[in-house]
């Protein structure tokens, strides 16, 4: 496959690490996915009496010290945690040792939507109760959004460009596009790209309350993340992580390193619209898929799949399927588009590389995670949307889109790896 | 940040506590925590360490560590002094 453009350098993915409501690393989620089993429950991390919303993805039973040292675990947000455990995973499953290796030729981009709120939310209440003597020394460094990017180069020693990129719910597929292009630039031969979120907390929960942003559908939570559905009533929010290795191809191949899949393109865009509200029209969006195909060399007729947004909002699955139709044209109604928020709910600023993963795994066990829970089509979606089961399905090329609030779009354009466990579909 | 009771006035000063305390907020078994132990090069704290230490010593004690105290902290020994000084004077 020849994706990338004039620069000849390619990129590979050669490891990923997931920390998800749906499952701890790459087959428990894809068993998840690929099942169609669905990780919202009731909201346990904190009280939500009183919250019109009370249902959450939950990362349950996550134990930090699996990944870091006791003092370290107390000393960062849970974001960073989930981030660490995250970026562990991924480059151990990539055989890549960065502390082997120049202190250039690795590097971080992990992001996050919101950072340490809750410690930014504990600091304010010491604040407010016990004056400012009260604060802890480590409010600052746990707070801020940009420090598991920091962690993950302490800990694993990898000393290349390091930065957080953040753009709301699109945080983390902008930190794929950007780690993309370092490597392809020369800045480093891998880049350790994904996202970390960790937000479900009271001030979090209720702000997204009075958006009237989120599903309430505290009874029901499995059935509760619906994109393209008429009984859809908002997003479900979720906490987690997911981090991809990125690899110069010439670099993995030359070391047997297992080709996961391939980005093929990247592409960005403003909507120019309102700070929450998506573009109805689905413009912004349009043109971030477009960008993405151009900058990978592919026609709209390569894409065998696209991961929607699909955050189970009124007018953000409308605007996206819209869009879709803008880039796909007349094979708009046949290309296979599924929301694996449906299962997963929305990760936030993890939620561009979950998905990115998605699609990774779809290509290589050449099936679809499906959309679940979409029983009444919104005749306004007129897509197909892989409904309820998994589907088969050889998929060469893959579009994934993250839009976040700002009017922030990123697309990404994925390509098959070389150890395809496809069965030939 | 674990937030701690104050201790009852006339209690005697329990060191297996300061042990745990400090074990708990600097990483380390509370038996490593010994009188004759610096606080940077044996158990790994910085300064952002002692003054989170501190802080939760000030909250269990109810005393107040002046800054220029802070700066003789080298050793669990100084810290424990300190701490005598306060509730022998309280």
């Amino acid at each position: 496959m020849t994706g990338s453009d004039g620069t000849g350098v390619r990129v590979a993915i050669t490891g990923m690490g997931l920390v998800t409501p749906v499952g701890t690393g790459v087959e428990a989620v894809w068993e998840s996915l690929s099942q169609g089993r669905s990780g919202i429950g009731r909201i346990t991390q904190f009280d939500t009496t009183g919250y019109p919303t009370q249902i959450a993805g939950e990362v349950r039973d996550f134990e930090p010290e699996l990944y870091m040292d006791r003092k370290t675990a107390r000393h960062v947000a849970r974001y960073c945690q989930l981030g660490l455990a995250a970026a562990r995973m991924a480059v151990e499953d990539s055989g890549l040792r960065p502390s082997t290796m120049d202190p250039d030729a690795v590097g971080v981009v992990l992001s996050s939507g919101a950072g340490g709120m809750e410690e930014i939310e504990r600091g304010h209440r010491m604040l407010l109760e016990r004056g400012v003597s009260r604060i802890s020394p480590f409010t600052a460094p746990m707070m801020i959004t940009d420090i598991a990017a920091g962690l993950v180069a302490i800990e694993l020693q990898a000393g290349g460009p390091n930065y957080a990129v953040v753009s709301a719910c699109a945080s983390s597929g902008h930190a794929i596009a950007d780690g993309f292009e370092v490597i392809r630039r020369g800045d480093a031969v891998a880049m350790i790209a994904g996202g970390a979120e960790a937000s479900l907390t009271p001030l979090m929960i209720g702000a997204f309350c009075q958006l009237s942003a989120m599903s309430r559908r505290n009874q029901d939570p499995t059935a509760a993340s619906r994109p393209f559905d008429m009984g859809r009533d908002g997003f479900v929010m979720s906490e987690g992580a997911a981090v991809l290795v990125l690899e110069e191809m010439g670099h993995a191949v030359s070391r047997g390193a297992r080709i996961w899949g391939e980005v093929l393109g990247a592409g960005a865009s403003a909507d120019m619209y309102h700070f929450t509200a998506p573009d109805p029209e689905g413009r912004g969006a349009a043109r971030a898929m477009r960008a993405a195909l151009r900058k990978a060399r592919l026609a709209p007729a390569d894409v065998d799949y696209v991961n929607a947004h699909g955050t189970s909002t009124q007018l953000g699955d409308i605007a996206e399927t819209l869009a879709i139709h803008q880039v796909l044209g007349e094979r708009a109604r046949t290309v296979p588009v599924s929301s694996t928020k449906s299962m997963t709910g929305h990760l936030l600023g993890a939620a561009g590389a979950i998905e990115a993963a998605a699609c990774v795994l779809a290509m290589d066990r050449g099936l679809l995670p499906p959309t679940i829970n979409l029983e009444d089509q919104d005749p306004q979606c007129d897509l197909d949307y892989v409904p309820n089961q998994a589907r088969p399905a050889d998929v060469r090329v893959s579009l994934s889109n993250s839009f976040g609030f700002g009017g922030h779009n990123a697309s990404l354009v994925l390509g098959r790896g070389t150890s395809t466990n496809a069965k030939g579909a | 940040m674990s937030a701690t009771n104050p201790a009852p006035s006339g209690e005697p000063l329990d060191f297996s506590e300061l042990q745990r305390m400090a074990g708990e907020i600097l990483g380390v078994d509370a038996d490593r925590v010994q009188l004759d132990v610096s606080f940077a090069r044996d158990l790994a704290a910085d300064s952002l360490d002692l003054v989170e230490l501190i802080m939760a010593i000030e909250d269990r004690y109810q005393v107040s560590l002046p800054p220029e105290r802070l700066e003789g902290m080298r050793k669990v020994g100084d810290l424990w002094e300190f701490l005598q000084e306060q509730h022998g004077a309280a």
